[in-house]
């Protein structure tokens, strides 16, 4: 065998083999994002739920509280960046980081000070690696985040929001992660959790003003700044925690895309080495052939000359 | 006959939904009864256990860890960070729980494992 075919045939049983690997974590990752929407889908009772409490309390009291009132000359911003642990995922974390840095950027321009907080390595690494300070990270759960995981998030964050800007305080909380849009589409998107905005103009807090009835007048057990107190914690965690979920259902799909068009690709390159091996393989065969052809011919030519 | 629409429901999925005649629960000022037609209402709620009294006659209860509840024409909601259904409770494992929490005097966990067995004994 040529020397040229042994390389090729070499090169097709390595690409054969990537592409097993590509193959099962695209497998993998595909049966992943139906239990993260699903999981999704089983949160959603209870931020809906909560959404209707915390709007009724809101709009049904005169209450004003830390978490909902706007400060008025915010000096101080929180940004909470989602990304995932481990890569081979496309662009999945990079958008997410160039989401948060543009929020950070349009955060600065406005005069205030950034802090970020960021759930997963990659994010982690991205900062680390450019000496940016992070104020707290956590890891090892972005594909498939419990509800205590984001409860551990949302704690400092919120004890951050209550505390006075002087005091390394934030006035406002952002959230940066991948929306799951449809199998094919995440898009990164920025919002803002607190302060909530409750008046109907406000877009981040748009689900706040999605209700136009008449609410109904609530007794509050046992007051109404109590209620307020114990529910915009537990909102702001549920919120993270759909956060968390729908990242990790992007961060599933993404993957399952990225690693579709590594297999793909492994397909194309093991088709055209192969089409290279097989003309490798005529060449040779061809060579031989006249190698043969042309040795008979000397040797005839030899003979006649002797005679 | 009036009834009330229940929904229990976790930060992770929906626990009980049914109608129900009366259901009481335990918010921070006290023990609630609630029944149909009753003034809206939004509570916090004690770790404890919720008990549902169905338009079947049945009961069900729920050890609900922390939450609230929410009632207006008719609808009452319960959220709670945990919950779970009393038959889902697994009483031996509670037990041992308590018994650990006891030994290393963690409140918390002493307390959820009380809510536990107490809404476990609620249903049996």
């Amino acid at each position: 065998m040529g020397a040229q075919i042994r390389v090729y045939k070499r090169r097709i049983r390595s690409v054969t083999a990537t592409k097993k690997i590509t193959k099962a974590m695209e497998m993998i990752a595909a049966s992943r994002i139906v239990k993260a929407q699903r999981q999704v889908a089983a949160s959603s009772p209870y931020a809906d739920e909560l959404t209707r409490a915390v709007t009724a309390v809101a709009t049904g009291s005169n209450t004003k509280h830390p978490l909902t009132t706007e400060a008025d000359n915010p000096t101080r911003a929180a940004v909470l960046l989602v990304t995932s642990d481990r890569g081979l995922a496309g662009g999945y974390s990079s958008n997410a980081i160039k989401a948060a840095d543009r929020l950070t950027e349009r955060l600065r321009a406005e005069g205030k000070e950034v802090d970020s907080y960021i759930v997963g390595r990659k994010g982690l690494a991205y900062y680390g690696f450019r000496e940016r300070t992070v104020a707290q990270s956590w890891t090892g759960f972005s594909d498939s985040p419990s509800y205590a995981d984001a409860k551990a998030v949302a704690t400092p964050l919120i004890a951050s929001v209550l505390a006075d800007s002087a005091e390394g305080g934030v006035d406002e909380l952002y959230i940066v992660f991948t929306e799951f849009v449809s199998m094919m589409t995440q898009t990164p998107v920025d919002r803002r959790l607190l302060p909530l905005a409750i008046s109907d103009d406000a877009e981040g807090g748009a689900e706040l003003s999605k209700q136009p009835q008449a609410k109904p007048l609530y007794e509050f057990e046992p007051s109404a700044e109590g209620v307020l107190d114990a529910l915009l914690p537990r909102y702001v965690e549920s919120r993270i925690y759909n956060a968390l979920l729908q990242a990790a259902a992007s961060e599933h799909a993404a993957r399952r895309r990225a690693m579709k068009s590594a297999t793909d690709n492994a397909e194309d390159l093991i088709k055209s080495l192969t089409r290279l091996a097989n003309a490798a393989r005529q060449a040779d065969i061809t060579q031989e052939i006249s190698e043969i052809v042309g040795g008979a011919s000397a040797l005839a030519d030899a003979n006649a000359g002797s005679d | 006959m009036a009834e009330i629409h229940v929904e229990v429901v976790a930060a992770d999925r929906s626990i009980w939904s049914g109608e129900a005649a009366m259901v009481i629960a335990r918010t921070l000022s006290g023990d609630i009864g609630i029944m149909p037609s009753h003034e809206p209402v939004l509570g916090v709620l004690q770790s404890g256990p919720v008990t549902v009294r169905t338009t079947e006659g049945g009961t069900v209860v729920v050890a609900v860890h922390g939450g609230f509840l929410s009632f207006a024409d008719n609808k009452l909601s319960i959220l709670a960070e945990i919950a779970e259904l009393a038959e889902e409770i697994d009483v031996a494992r509670a037990e041992r729980a308590l018994e650990r929490s006891r030994s290393e005097a963690d409140a918390a966990a002493e307390r959820r494992a009380e809510v536990r067995l107490a809404a476990a004994a609620g249903a049996h």
